[in-house]
């Protein structure tokens, strides 16, 4: 077998490995869905109304279509953290060093893990979707808009997980990994998830125009709604491309370098 | 020559390693035939642990030659890690699987194929007499059912070289035991054992060879007989019942008689059968009557106070605190 037919194989075993995680571990999947989950209901129910009359009645299907695309945003942003965490508890367990002292593609270890954290994060937003649409989302997007959406919602997993790859190898104890990914979490209420970026302060405003998110959740808007995009959707698979390179880069570094601990 | 090399399970020259300021191994030479057993002996902080680590390509070394298996470690690590198998001081076994799932993932891993997989995770579970928990997670094993799992993931691949980290640090003398025990299995199947203890019992008991690290530096190295022998004061110990059979056998024997009013007079003597020989013949030309013979050969915990110079780092198994300097550890024969 040639070394790249390995690579395969062995990132095909990391997989099966964190898919069992997963399964056997069920609380990180519940602790992934409650905070969009959370937010769906909290601001569908409790600031919805005061909000969706703010943004003016002219909107089509009222708030939840504004939030809809956001709260999709948030559920992949805050599986960030369980990736990081199981990332970290690896990392920090003694079986890193016994897959390090076996001829395996040592890529293999981080692969495993961001297809698998790929695969729930995609699972995780279908479900905070379909959850929207019992809430009252209407999505107006035809077929070739929903492959969009599906390639931007996996592209942002994507991107997202190598850098929280990246941090769950930088902190030092899994407590540590569950913090850091938190302003990923952050940035989706300081960009246009719930809100128009014209409508904050001026100096909010222009840190909103020009974070990622905002980008992303426009698209996603455009996509699913029929929204105007204009070029936010070149900016958005600019920065997913740059995040997951910027993250991918950072992960393998930090992987490299961490000697034993 | 050539032959002498490929019998060589691992041959270390002029390995440092430094990290910052700090040095942790000082120059250390090792030569390891195959299908032999090697120990590492060091207190904590010795480098023991950063020893194995560059061994088995986890960390690189910062000056001098590396081969394992024949394959110099900076060079081709792939080859170094093909052949060998490492289990480290903290378990390397995955909570969240069964016992059974652990070995399969190694199977996955080693690249065997399904059915060569579960084959051999069946053996190995029957072996390590873990087949009544094959079936529960990892996380629910004690102490000594963890260390099993860990030693059979590692067989998994059937390594020609095996590094054991401290492999009984922290069990029960009876998981211990048993940990020696499936050593010597595997030794007799021609696999070489590196492994690194600071239990000087367990280095005499398993170890054909043994190097006594200290502060990065290798201090001794030799059969454990043979470290035995640098150590001066092996001597028979005979025991009077009266003060004049005493001085009668000083006599006989050409010492003077003790200053003190004990009833125990040393004999400075080898060890051997010769001088134990040669002592009783000469007491039995006077006819003098010894209550009691003792003879005192030194153990490692000997040869280690007088290697490195402080005992207190070195402990026996079980130890529960620090001291094991004391002179007194006659073994009746």
């Amino acid at each position: 077998m040639t070394t790249s037919s390995y690579a395969i194989r062995d990132s095909a075993t990391m997989l099966r490995r964190n898919l069992r995680h997963i399964q056997r571990y069920p609380g990180m999947t519940i602790g992934v869905l409650a905070t969009p989950v959370f937010m769906l209901l909290l601001f569908r129910y409790v600031f919805g109304g005061t909000l969706g009359a703010g943004l003016g009645g002219a909107r089509p299907g009222g708030y939840i279509s504004y939030l809809a695309p956001g709260i999709i945003v948030l559920a992949v942003s805050a599986a960030s953290v369980s990736t990081a965490v199981a990332i970290n508890m690896d990392m920090t367990s003694g079986i890193i060093n016994r897959f390090r002292t076996m001829a395996i593609a040592r890529v293999s270890v981080l692969t495993g893990h961001v297809l698998g954290s790929v695969l729930q994060t995609v699972a995780a937003a279908a479900l905070v979707t379909a959850l929207a649409v019992a809430l009252g989302f209407r999505p107006t997007a035809g077929p070739a808009a929903w492959v969009a959406v599906i390639a931007l919602v996996t592209a942002l997993a994507f991107a997202l997980t190598w850098l929280s790859v990246a941090l769950g190898l930088v902190a030092k104890t899994p407590e540590s990994a569950s913090n850091l990914p938190l302003p990923l979490m952050f940035l989706p209420f300081l960009g246009s998830a719930f809100v128009p970026a014209q409508s904050m302060a001026p100096g909010l405003r222009w840190f909103a125009e020009y974070q990622p998110f905002t980008s992303i959740i426009e698209t996603l808007r455009g996509l699913l709604l029929g929204t105007p995009i204009g070029n936010h959707a070149l900016i958005a698979i600019a920065w997913c491309a740059g995040l997951a390179l910027v993250g991918y880069l950072w992960a393998r570094a930090r992987y490299n370098r961490a000697a034993a601990r | 020559m050539r032959n002498q090399k490929l019998a060589l399970a691992v041959s270390v020259t002029g390995l440092r390693k430094s990290f910052g300021d700090t040095t942790v191994l000082d120059g250390i030479d090792l030569n390891i035939q195959e299908g032999t057993i090697f120990a590492l002996l060091g207190p904590n902080g010795a480098g023991k642990t950063t020893t194995v680590q560059i061994l088995s390509t986890l960390i690189p070394a910062t000056a001098g030659e590396v081969r394992v298996a024949g394959h110099d470690v900076a060079a081709e690590p792939d080859l170094v890690r093909a052949a060998i198998g490492v289990t480290g001081q903290f378990s390397a076994v995955d909570d969240l699987l069964t016992g059974q799932e652990n070995l399969l993932l190694m199977a996955d891993l080693y690249h065997l194929n399904r059915q060569e997989g579960r084959r051999r995770a069946a053996e190995l579970l029957d072996q390590f007499e873990l087949a009544d928990a094959a079936g529960q997670t990892a996380a629910t094993y004690s102490g000594g059912m963890r260390r099993r799992l860990d030693l059979a993931m590692t067989l998994m691949g059937r390594p020609r070289i095996l590094f054991l980290d401290e492999p009984t640090t922290g069990l029960d003398p009876r998981s211990r035991r048993r940990m020696w025990q499936i050593i010597r299995d595997l030794v007799a199947g021609g696999t070489t054992v590196f492994l690194t203890t600071q239990y000087l019992e367990e280095a005499d008991h398993l170890a054909d060879r043994i190097a006594v690290l200290d502060q990065g530096r290798l201090v001794a190295d030799g059969t454990a007989d043979e470290l035995k022998r640098l150590v001066p004061g092996s001597h028979i110990r005979l025991q009077f019942t009266e003060p004049g059979e005493l001085r009668a056998a000083a006599r006989a024997l050409g010492q003077a008689p003790p200053d003190d009013q004990g009833l125990t007079l040393r004999v400075p003597a080898d060890g051997g059968v010769k001088s134990l020989r040669a002592v009783l013949d000469q007491l039995d030309a006077q006819s003098v009557e010894v209550a009691a013979l003792t003879i005192h050969t030194p153990d490692l915990d000997d040869v280690f106070l007088t290697l490195t110079g402080h005992p207190g780092r070195a402990r026996h198994p079980g130890d529960a605190s620090t001291d094991d300097a004391s002179t007194d550890k006659d073994s009746p024969r």
